[in-house]
């Protein structure tokens, strides 16, 4: 079993986190996907998996959460997108396939993805 | 739902909605009996003898009792087609454990599917939930328990990118090594 040598990494991980995690949990970057029962029927999960994909593949530091049900069943899966400072946008009907563009236009070059986005919430966060 | 994993974690979901802050998790493929048995089991608050009785009918259950809708009759039904049965055991704030039988080789018996995805979705919730998740498949074991890794990872969130990517390839490398014909284990 490679069970110890995966504890001594969580060990290293721990060490390298603590230098900077501060930093990240003010201003950084955070993905909630909707993850009751009409979004896992409606794919997402996959998207969810999707997600931490292409963050892994494109060295994008940001913090990703599940949440259950909020209510709007219909448009699941439901993304939304909060960063520092910037309003929190709601993305719907997301598929697996969406989220490679999702993360590019939004996170990279910082613009919301007007078509699939149905809300924004103005949000505090980072904002001295 | 095309997997079983998408039923476990709804039923993970229910159990994270219930306020559990532990959930077991066990898969038992037992080829040779030909017996697939899924135990979940919470500390979550639990539910009476009468709400037991009506959980799993999806025309009775009301919105405002949240944490039980549609999933655990789905999760019934591809339990019964499979000649096996969904059994609840629950007590008000106690928790609440789910045995879910299959015959592992019946036609209708949907495969297990992605678990490492399914258990990321909780480990990632907002809220903080520990997993403690054993899959035997035979004579083989993987075992995963957030409790331990928490333990080592001290004031560092499960959400932060590298113990998540830790969290995620140990899951599935986990899974493959019970998948493997020849383990050297």
């Amino acid at each position: 079993m490679p069970k110890i040598k995966s504890l001594e990494e969580l060990r290293k991980i721990r060490e390298d986190a603590q230098k900077d995690l501060r930093i990240r949990t003010e201003t950084g970057t955070r993905i909630i996907v909707g993850m009751g029962t009409c979004g896992i029927a409606a794919g997402a999960r996959d998207v969810m998996h999707a997600i931490l994909k292409e963050l892994e593949h494109r060295d994008i530091e940001a913090h990703v959460e599940t949440v259950g049900c909020i209510g709007m069943c219909a448009k699941e899966p439901l993304v939304d997108i909060e960063q520092a400072g910037k309003p929190r946008v709601t993305y719907a009907n997301i598929t697996p396939q969406m989220v490679s563009r999702l993360i590019e236009e939004h996170l990279i070059n910082g613009r919301a993805v007007q078509e699939w986005a149905i809300g924004r919430l103005d949000t505090t966060k980072g904002i001295q | 739902m095309r997997e079983l994993s998408l039923h476990v974690l709804d039923a993970l979901e229910n159990s994270v909605e219930a306020g559990a802050t532990r959930i077991e998790v066990g898969i038992n493929e037992d080829l040779k009996a030909d017996r697939m048995v899924i135990e979940i089991a919470d500390n979550g608050r639990g539910m009476s003898k009468e709400f037991v009785a009506r959980v799993l009918n999806p025309f009775v259950t009301t919105r405002t009792t949240r944490h039980v809708g549609l999933g655990l009759p789905l999760f019934v039904a591809a339990a019964r087609r499979c000649d096996g049965d969904l059994v609840i055991d629950s007590e008000p704030g106690k928790g609440t454990r789910l045995t879910i039988t299959f015959r592992h080789s019946h036609i209708d018996r949907a495969p297990l599917g992605d678990m490492p995805s399914a258990l990321m979705a909780i480990l990632l919730s907002e809220r903080p939930v520990d997993l403690a998740y054993t899959h035997r498949v035979d004579g083989r074991e993987f075992q995963l328990d957030s409790a331990e890794v928490r333990q080592e990872l001290g004031d560092i969130p499960l959400q932060y990118p590298k113990v998540r990517s830790w969290l995620l390839e140990t899951l599935c490398e986990g899974e493959a090594s019970l998948r493997a014909s020849n383990s050297n284990d």
